[in-house]
């Protein structure tokens, strides 16, 4: 998915800010490249937006450097940066129209006035607008509001765009219409665009790649499918999706693989060769896998790869999905799987005896 | 919403409205409609000796009027002296533009200083500390405005304390006159002022979401120019009302000309107390007050007219 042929557009430096005695970015090392779609993703108060406003230049840093588009932006105002912003709050001045909120920064464009109007009629075209110039700012919902902020920011061509959690207000079904509208337009426009949230799906959904955020570090940065399939601690893991944790003991180590005794699954080999930071030696360590990667095997069905018996402890019903909560014999945790529900397969009862099947090729090692 | 069940109007949401403003509503009527409705009345009937007659005449506002006098021996009025009406009195024309300029003066100082200290406390006190400074800004409350009045004029005068420092500093030789001029007045009212037109400025200043102002930066205007697109036009409605909190009453104020003004520079105010108490002409004297009130109300209303976009509810 990503392209490291692409220049860099912005890269961190050993960036630290500190408020007063709080350390609220703690070293971050990043480069997102042009024309991608990249976003910061953490827990609240985990540094998301005070990164994001560092680029735009509305935050000073303690030390390090920002160098957007290959230049140093340390003496470089918010006015003078080539980037533009769309705020959570979406900052629609309200009391100018539509109209004269997406043209507010053509002030000093030299073209024409006839010219800049028209400019101000595609940008509202482009964000499915047309027709609500003339309309007083405050006479908007939600979502047309994040459409104008979105307007009068790309008008500006400017050569990132920061988002700072733009769909957090708006509700579920117009969230996941603006995600792949945002998509769409980011493809069309080409302009690097830069997202902060803390819903892991939307930035699953809609990025290039992402940088998990803890406490003021980013934990990982990589591709959707990456970071979902092969988070590098614990705390990615779960805070991506869901995961289960076994403890388990390594035997040996060799060539990328490592042979590892577990409780309810046995012994198994784990391949850890993308998996730089979790190089173990051995002793005891953990191991993951996400809840879809297992399965209970019903009747008759026999598994793909290992299976294990178990016992049921919780059901969950979705509807489409049932989560189940297994307890693998000789093991105390249990472990969550999801399972789609197929038609005449029945609900199983909490305390049925079960098989479990699971594939080795799923786990993931943790230190 | 269901309707309150039986008796209709007495129980319903409206007449719990209506008890609710009774007091209030009473209040005014006594003391605000009726002082009113009187001056009105007042202004439009004829002048007699120690009393108001009423008969109905307009020549209090315009052209030439003569009081009344009771006739002992016949028991009819008849005419005493004439006075010319309100509005064909050069004097009271003079006093008229007097007090406008000169409120309009004080209205233009006392918000164009009120501004940058609204601004201020908005912007750049923290947060903990802006109840602190609106309290130390009503500080000049606590003293009776007469007082407050007179310090201005130990100032000022010509052995006060500014002319008594620059002359013994060697400044000046002369002692400044600035004691019984209109500048002194404008100086004292627009100090005397000046929380007011502080106060309904900076909360509308604290009232601008700080994000507009990163958007304007953002969009490429710097901080004055984002000042000028942004928080100006923003902070009008309080601009607004401290102009109209600060007009409307210098415009009638009668103790500072009195007191700085020394009684040579007299105002409108001024005229209406001589023509109430002095001359015992209550009719022109209701005749000026209500004039002068036309024209507050003019001025104000022209204000709001070219203001008129600022107002429109912005949420
Ligand atoms: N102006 C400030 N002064 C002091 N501390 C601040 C300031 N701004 C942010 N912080 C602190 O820095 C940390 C990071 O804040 P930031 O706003 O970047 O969090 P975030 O990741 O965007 O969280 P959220 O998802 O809640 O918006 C927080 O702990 C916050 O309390
Ligand atoms: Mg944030």
């Amino acid at each position: 998915m990503t392209s490291s042929d692409k220049p860099v557009m912005i890269e961190f430096r050993d960036v630290h800010k500190y408020y007063g005695d709080y350390h609220a970015l703690r070293g971050i090392n990043a480069t997102i490249k042009a024309g991608e779609f990249f976003s910061l993703l953490g827990p609240s108060g985990c540094g998301k937006t005070t990164l994001l406003r560092t680029i735009a230049g509305f935050e000073g840093i303690s030390s390090g450097v920002v160098l957007v588009d290959g230049k140093d932006m340390a003496n470089v105002p918010a006015n003078k940066r080539p980037t533009n912003m769309v705020f959570q709050s979406y900052a629609i001045f309200p009391h100018l129209t539509v109209e004269q909120n997406v043209g507010f920064g053509l002030r000093r464009d030299p073209r024409s006035k006839e010219e800049k109007m028209r400019a101000v009629g595609q940008a509202l075209e482009m964000v499915g607008l047309a027709g609500y110039g003339k309309r007083s700012a405050h006479a908007l919902s939600g979502g047309q509001r994040q459409r104008v902020a979105l307007a009068r920011a790309l008008i500006l061509k400017p050569k990132v765009l920061l988002l700072d959690e733009p769909l957090s207000a708006l509700d579920k079904k117009i969230r996941e219409q603006m995600q792949l509208e945002l998509i769409k337009l980011q493809r069309e426009v080409g302009i690097t665009f830069v997202l902060v949230t803390h819903d892991q799906e939307e930035a699953l959904v809609m990025s290039d790649r992402i940088a998990v955020m803890f406490e003021g570090n980013i934990a990982q940065l990589d591709d959707p499918e990456t970071l979902y399939r092969l988070p590098k601690t614990r705390q990615v893991a779960n805070f991506i999706g869901t995961m289960n944790f076994l403890p388990a003991e390594i035997l040996s180590e060799a060539g990328g693989r490592a042979e590892v005794q577990a409780p309810g699954l046995g012994r198994l080999t784990v391949d850890i060769e993308k998996q730089i930071s979790s190089a173990p030696g051995t002793g005891q360590t953990t191991i993951g896998f996400r809840p879809e990667t297992a399965t209970l095997l019903f009747d008759g069905q026999a598994a793909t790869d290992r299976e294990s018996m178990g016992t049921v402890s919780e059901v969950v019903y979705y509807g489409d999905m049932t989560y189940y909560d297994v307890t693998l014999d000789d093991c105390d945790a249990p472990i969550r799987m999801s399972m789609r529900n197929v038609f005449g397969r029945p609900v199983l009862d909490i305390g049925t005896r079960c098989r479990v099947g699971w594939s080795p090729g799923a786990m993931v090692m943790f230190r | 919403m269901s309707e309150p069940q039986g008796r209709g109007f007495w129980r319903s949401e409206a007449a719990t409205g209506l008890y609710l403003i009774s007091p209030t509503a009473l209040f005014a009527i006594l003391l605000l409609a009726a002082p009113l409705a009187t001056t009105l009345l007042y202004s439009v009937f004829t002048d007699g000796y120690l009393e108001i007659i009423p008969r109905f005449q307009l020549c209090n506002y315009i052209g030439e009027c003569a009081s009344l006098k009771l006739d002992a021996a016949t028991g009819e009025y008849v005419q005493d002296q004439t006075y010319l009406g309100a509005w064909s009195d050069p004097v009271v024309m003079t006093l008229m533009w007097r007090s406008l300029y000169v409120s309009i003066f004080v209205t233009a100082a006392t918000v164009i200083f009120a501004y940058p200290v609204a601004y201020f406390v908005s912007f750049n006190v923290e947060p903990s500390k802006k109840s602190l400074w609106l309290f130390l800004i009503t500080i000049p409350f606590w003293t009776s405005y007469v007082i407050r009045v007179f310090m201005w004029n130990v100032m000022i005068s010509r052995t006060g304390v500014i002319n008594s420092t620059l002359m013994s500093l060697g400044i000046i030789d002369e002692p400044l006159r600035m004691a019984f001029t209109i500048q002194a007045m404008v100086v004292t009212l627009a100090h005397a002022y000046a929380p007011f037109a502080i106060l309904p400025i900076y909360v509308a200043l604290e009232k601008i979401d700080r994000s507009l102002l990163e958007a304007g930066q953002d969009l490429g205007e710097t901080r004055f120019t984002t000042f000028l697109r942004v928080t100006l036009p923003l902070s009008m409605s309080g601009v607004i009302a401290a102009v109209l909190i600060v007009f409307i009453p210098t415009i009638g104020d009668y103790i500072t000309p009195n007191l700085i003004g020394g009684g040579k520079i007299p105002m409108i105010a001024n005229m209406i107390e001589v023509q109430m108490l002095q001359a015992d002409n209550r009719a022109l004297g209701s005749a000026v007050a209500v004039s002068a009130m036309l024209v507050v109300g003019a001025v104000s209303l022209l204000f709001l007219f070219l203001n008129r976009r600022y107002l429109k509810g912005n949420k």
